[in-house]
């Protein structure tokens, strides 16, 4: 069983949860630019959440099925179309669907951000340095282009029709930071500076990271200048460049590097970051070592919990407007019996 | 060198950077890359991996573990002798790279070398002759950061940035030389070409170098560096040190 690719955008990938452990032969982790999407598919098609899928970077795509197959539409929402038969059905996002042989899957971009297609039994590319994710700064597989096939693993499941309540991706709330390395280079009035700034995130970016627009405001810099010795860096850091703009790496950033950070964001908090749409408002909060780790043992809890966000999907979801309120008063619903709708 | 050093201290949520230096220098290099196999050693339950940069040792925790624990092993660790005195790790390698300097192949070549008080000829053989090691690999995969060169080479990196140099590029500033995995856009100065191949994630081998092994960059002609390109290994050849 196949995912055939009949057209694609540019930046639309196969990524899993990346490859961890290769820092020191200068090979970041990469990875879905949003793991939080990826688990929440995953618990929509009762499967592990390592397992590889398609991410769009906010530009539109088109496939078509050779075999009947459950999908997952997760992560920033984008217009999903399904054509079959002559007919065309919207699909809600946030949800699981069963699709028929021959189908085409339209999908295009609404307000930016990553989107994701997981499909029941994840992408079964080519396993390199342990993992399936493109790493395209590497030089690790390529992005997915017209014409390309991509094989499909064997599905744990046949449930489908569900929806979930993503985990907030809104970026109102302040991105949690903690110290990093060179921090302490920053005076006390520039770190609490930092985060009074209404930062918005700037056009340009990418997986390697994503530039921070502080308008008006004048750039940060540390006290003894810019000139440090190249470190390790990892997703998350916020380095000060040059001109005194803020850089957050994310997933496919380099490995070392000389600028100074002035924080990094918790790895619970980044998907935030890397969501965020061209514009949108971002502060940053400085927290302590322990509330940190606080914060991740509770995004742990909260992905192991995602299946108590699944309901079964409600009639006639295809109003778009309806995509981002959910309605959980029903809980979790064990939803045994096929769905019918689509 | 200095009390300040080794220094400890935590970055993001699950580093850790030992530090034996602010800059590099050769005993600090010898420091961190010794530190790092002797934590590999350890196998401390809470480390997930661990790298070496220029004058540090960086350890990646468990995001959920308690730091505590292996923070007090860790200093006890780096309080057990001085690292600063160090041997070389074991099992390194002499990888001997041809290298082309010609004009077209090295661009910034005669503005390096005029940097450094020397003609074009003595600059290639003082690239070509040096005792060379791989102080670190970073940045891009597989890509060797290599030193260090004598003090005449301490020449600042280019305000304007190259567009794009190509895998292999032998490139250099401060004291040392950067061989490129990738395409990329850099501040270095090419210094000269290689066919080199760092990283390769289809072979059983992926990456070519390793942290501590020599290098040598003998030159050789543009039609020979052609020839090389061609060939699956570049021309490098591999040869174990004692």
């Amino acid at each position: 069983m196949s995912l055939i690719v009949l057209a694609a955008g540019l930046g639309i990938t196969v990524q899993d949860l990346g490859r961890p452990g290769f820092l020191a032969q200068g090979l970041s982790r990469g990875g879905a630019a949003d793991p939080v999407a990826l688990a929440e598919g995953a618990a929509l098609l009762g499967q592990d959440a390592g397992l590889a899928a398609i991410e769009l970077a906010a530009a539109p795509a088109r496939f078509r099925l050779t075999a009947p197959a459950r999908i997952a539409l997760t992560g920033a929402p984008f217009r999903a179309l399904l054509r079959d038969a002559g007919a065309e059905t919207p699909l809600a996002w946030n949800a699981s669907h069963a699709l028929p042989a021959g189908a085409e899957l339209a999908l295009s971009p609404l307000a930016g951000g990553y989107g994701y297609l997981v499909p029941g039994g994840g992408i079964d590319a080519p396993l390199l340095l342990g993992a399936r994710s493109a790493h395209l700064a590497a030089g690790i597989g390529a992005a997915l282009a017209e014409g390309d096939s991509l094989a499909l693993g064997p599905d744990p499941g046949t449930q489908a029709e569900l929806r979930i309540a993503p985990l907030p991706r809104d970026s109102t709330a302040p991105i949690r930071v903690v110290a990093s390395l060179q921090t302490a280079l920053f005076p006390a009035a520039e770190i609490a500076r930092f985060q009074r700034t209404a930062f918005r995130r700037d056009p340009r970016g990418n997986r390697m990271g994503l530039r921070l627009d502080q308008g008006d405001a004048p750039g940060f810099a540390p006290s003894g200048g810019l000139s440090v010795v190249s470190e390790i860096v990892q997703p998350g850091d916020i380095q000060i460049t040059g001109d005194g703009t803020a850089l957050v790496l994310l997933a496919e950033c380099q490995t070392t590097g000389g600028y100074p950070r002035i924080a990094t964001v918790l790895p619970c908090d980044l998907y935030r970051v890397a969501q965020a749409p061209p514009g949108a408002a971002l502060r940053f909060r400085l927290v302590g070592q322990d509330e940190a780790r606080a914060a991740m043992q509770a995004h742990a809890s909260a992905l192991a919990g995602l299946r108590s966000r699944i309901t079964r999907r409600l009639r006639e979801p295809s109003t778009m407007a309806d995509l981002l309120s959910y309605n959980l008063i029903g809980g979790v619903v064990s939803a045994t019996a096929e769905g019918s709708e689509r | 060198m200095s009390e300040d050093y080794p220094r400890i201290a935590p970055t993001g949520v699950d580093g850790l950077v030992v530090s034996f230096a602010a800059r590099l220098d050769e005993p600090a290099n010898r420091a961190a890359l010794a530190l790092r196999a002797a934590i590999e050693a350890a196998s401390w339950p809470e480390v997930q991996e661990t790298a070496a940069t220029l004058v540090s040792t960086y350890l990646r925790l468990d995001l959920l573990a308690d730091p505590g624990p292996v923070l007090v092993r860790l200093r006890a660790l780096v309080a057990s002798r001085d690292w600063r005195a160090a041997a070389l790790p074991a099992g390194r390698r002499l990888l001997r790279i041809p290298t082309c300097y010609a004009p077209a192949h090295a661009p910034d070549l005669d503005e390096a070398a005029a940097l450094a008080g020397l003609s074009r000829g003595q600059a290639i053989e003082a690239l070509a002759c040096a005792p060379l090691r791989v102080l670190t690999i970073g940045f891009a995969p597989g890509q060797p950061y290599i030193g260090e060169l004598g003090p005449e080479w301490d020449i600042p990196r280019l305000r304007a940035l190259t567009p794009r140099v190509q895998p292999g590029a032998l490139t250099l500033a401060i004291r040392q030389l950067v061989l490129f995995s990738v395409p990329s856009q850099t501040g270095w100065r090419q210094v000269g070409q290689t066919a080199a191949r760092l990283f390769d994630p289809g072979a059983a081998q992926p990456f070519l170098l390793r942290t501590g092994d020599a290098v040598a960059f003998p030159p050789v002609s543009a039609e020979r560096l052609a020839e090389l390109a061609r060939s699956p290994g570049g021309g490098v050849s591999v040869e174990a040190l004692p």
